[in-house]
């Protein structure tokens, strides 16, 4: 579907950004040391670190991602937000105090508490190079799918946009400026996405039976690239046509023809009990080598929409075979275990003062994700409904929906769905550039730096990933965000969890056992999830068919196999060093 | 506004090992409790699919009725666990 840029999005977007940069800019002039630079000084308030653990957490994935999904697909899109949430819970009883508790500004630290060892350094200082530049391109590949369709520039340049201002804010303050950009960006998804579902809830439900609106479509993209849309060439002149915006009900209970306002529940049940016209499609290729993609009108009932099994990642849990059971509980279980394991995550913990803010941070955080999950659910349920979506781009049914209802609302989201990401790259950047300079080149190099050279150094790293960031999310523009961030909580939570976990628990735990455990989980999961038919299929190009045979596992989440493989990795190899190495003191220099 | 200001170092933490001891028990009690709801959520999703469609309070379905109430219910939670880790 083809977008007009909208002036008043793009005035509001500048504003947003404008400001988010003064912010930065402000607090540039009050950081000094590394400590400010890295963790903020430990002074940031609970609350606003607890919203900034939101603005942190909910990146593209979760605002425009599960949102789409579930505008699309219905319940399954939800799955993702109650995995997400979850592993909350495993952060706040497990993770969180102990962890700062441990240590003064990354993951490593903790780890390294007691044993001041630079393989741990070493390991978890890459761990949490992979994971975060993982995280980081799903984000950037969103940046480049929402800057498209908005603001009317092309991928790249959305890639490109988001990087240099986020390189700008971070390079000029470190976390102080994120923890604030956050906090704005946490705050403002949940007011405006409460305003969103206050109108979907007004507006209620409405049947449509016009022509147009229940026939099917059809794009054709052939060999020379040009496009038609249901028969006519894509574009908004005269004689041409373009892809119409489609969601809508073929049934309400009772034959009505609409409901008028409804109260929260009203509108689930009403939904249930309704039946709403999905559009699933078909891909084929003509003898002339032409791509014809169909989408087909299909009326299904409520009830089968707010259940699991629509998506194709989960319809394997309405046949009978095992593996795609073990795939679904794998990636629930990953999404479990990773927020605790997200290294972009734990470094917020250090930017509070003491335990009990950590506690309260967390819980602020929670309270704030949670209410932004259940009401992700309305708007993907009344963008499924309000005949706005693309059905090319799933990524921009929350902002389409907000157009609904006017310019305004739909140019703040727009503009929030880009801080949204401007944020989480932040925090990603700032997480790298503290592994770089902290744990490998200080610990694992042994190059001795004042604070003043560290920050600078720090400053250097960011810029770097930035750049990394930039290509890669360039690189990867067709990828599904959504795919690439289960991935990388596979990743964390194989890497990381085990490490952390087993440190906190069980005393006979080493430093091999800690340094085995990181690198066999990061690359079990790695490699597992490089071998799977997703990967074949959507990284390398093989087709379909193709990509199961060359497959070398089974299903393509590892969790399920990679994290208890980290727990037995570390458990094993610290019962055969236990013996060998002696106590561990204060006064060990740096050993492997 | 507390926590503007950013230059300050602050003092390392003094903490009681009972205490300490004590939060973390009533952490993994916690966390026991909600991973065997989830774990109730993600076996009947995966072995009993069936199960969720069923009708259940509200005239929602068990499927968005068990999902809100995991949201929910990892709220309550975390503010239970705050209250029991107060200083006394």
């Amino acid at each position: 579907m083809i977008h007009n840029a909208s002036a008043l999005s793009v005035i509001v977007f500048a504003i947003v950004v404008a400001i988010t940069l003064g912010l930065s800019f402000y607090f540039a002039a009050k950081t000094k040391s590394a400590a400010g630079y890295f963790a903020a000084g430990g002074q940031i308030h609970w609350f606003v670190n607890g919203v900034a653990f939101a603005g942190d957490y909910l990146s593209a994935a979760s605002f425009l991602g599960i949102c789409g999904m579930i505008a699309s697909f219905g319940y399954d899109g939800f799955l993702y937000s109650i995995g997400f949430l979850a592993g909350w819970v495993v952060a706040l009883f497990v993770v969180a105090e102990p962890l700062k508790r441990l240590g003064k500004y990354t993951f490593a630290d903790a780890l390294n508490n007691q044993f001041q060892s630079r393989g741990i350094t070493l390991a978890a200082g890459i761990s949490t190079l992979v994971v975060s530049i993982f995280y980081l391109i799903p984000q950037m590949v969103g940046a480049g799918s929402l800057i498209k369709p908005l603001l009317g520039f092309p991928h790249e340049v959305g890639v490109v946009l988001v990087g240099v201002i986020v390189v700008l804010i971070v390079a000029t303050a470190g976390m102080v400026s994120t923890t604030y950009v956050q906090f704005i960006k946490g705050s403002l998804l949940v007011v405006v996405s409460t305003i969103l579902t206050v109108f979907i809830l007004n507006r209620g439900l409405k049947v449509d039976h016009s022509e147009l609106a229940n026939s099917p479509q059809t794009l054709m993209v052939k060999k020379d690239d040009s496009r038609y849309v249901n028969g006519l060439p894509q574009g908004t002149k005269e004689g041409q046509g373009d892809l119409r915006p489609v969601g809508h009900l073929s049934k309400l209970p009772g034959d009505k023809t609409e409901t008028g306002p409804l109260a929260p529940i009203e509108f689930l049940t009403t939904l249930q009990q309704s039946e709403v016209v999905l559009w699933p499609k078909t891909t084929k290729t003509d003898e002339e080598g032409n791509k014809v993609t169909t989408w087909t009108p299909t009326p299904t009932p409520g009830s089968s929409i707010l259940r699991p099994g629509r998506h194709p990642l989960f319809q394997g849990l309405q046949k009978s075979d095992i593996l795609p059971r073990l795939d679904f509980i794998s990636l629930m279980l990953a999404l479990f275990c990773g927020t605790a394991s997200l290294p972009h995550i734990l470094i917020r913990y250090y930017t509070v003062k003491n335990q009990a803010a950590a506690r309260l941070s967390t819980v602020v955080g929670i309270a704030t994700i949670g209410v932004f999950y259940v009401l992700t659910l309305f708007m993907g349920l009344g963008a499924m409904t309000s005949g706005t979506l693309d059905l090319t781009d799933s990524n921009m049914a929350a902002p389409l929906l907000a157009k609904s209802f006017g310019e305004t609302l739909f140019a703040v989201i727009s503009a929030i769905a880009f801080t949204t990401v401007l944020g989480t790259v932040s925090g990603l950047i700032v997480a790298s550039s503290g592994a770089v300079v902290h744990d490998l080149m200080t610990s694992v190099m042994g190059m001795q730096m004042t604070d003043h050279q560290k920050v600078r150094c720090g400053k250097i790293a960011s810029v770097i990933v930035g750049i990394i960031a930039i290509v890669l999310g360039i690189q990867f523009k067709d990828l599904n965000a959504g795919f690439l961030v289960g991935w990388a909580f596979n990743v964390a939570a194989s890497a990381n969890l085990p490490s952390l976990v087993m440190l906190l628990f069980w005393k006979r735990t080493t430093k091999q056992g800690i340094t085995a455990a990181i690198f066999v989980g990061l690359f079990s999961s790695l490699a597992w999830i490089l071998l799977s038919a997703e990967a074949f299929e959507k990284v390398y190009r093989y087709s379909a068919a193709d990509a199961v045979k060359l497959a070398s596992v089974p299903f393509s989440q590892p969790g399920l196999i990679t994290i208890p493989l980290g727990f037995l990795t570390l458990v094993l190899v610290s019962l055969l060093t236990s013996k060998a190495s002696p106590k561990p003191t204060t006064s060990d220099a740096a050993t492997v | 506004m507390a926590g503007l200001d950013h230059a300050a170092q602050h003092p390392k933490e003094i903490e009681d090992p009972v205490i300490a001891a004590r939060n973390s028990r009533y952490g993994i009690v916690l966390f026991a409790f909600y991973f065997a709801i989830y774990a109730g959520f993600v076996g009947l999703n995966a072995f009993l699919p069936s199960v969720m469609g069923l009708n259940s309070l509200f005239g929602l379905n068990l499927a968005i009725l068990y999902g809100l109430a995991l949201i929910v219910i990892a709220m309550i939670l975390s503010l239970v666990y705050c209250w029991l880790c107060r200083a006394r």
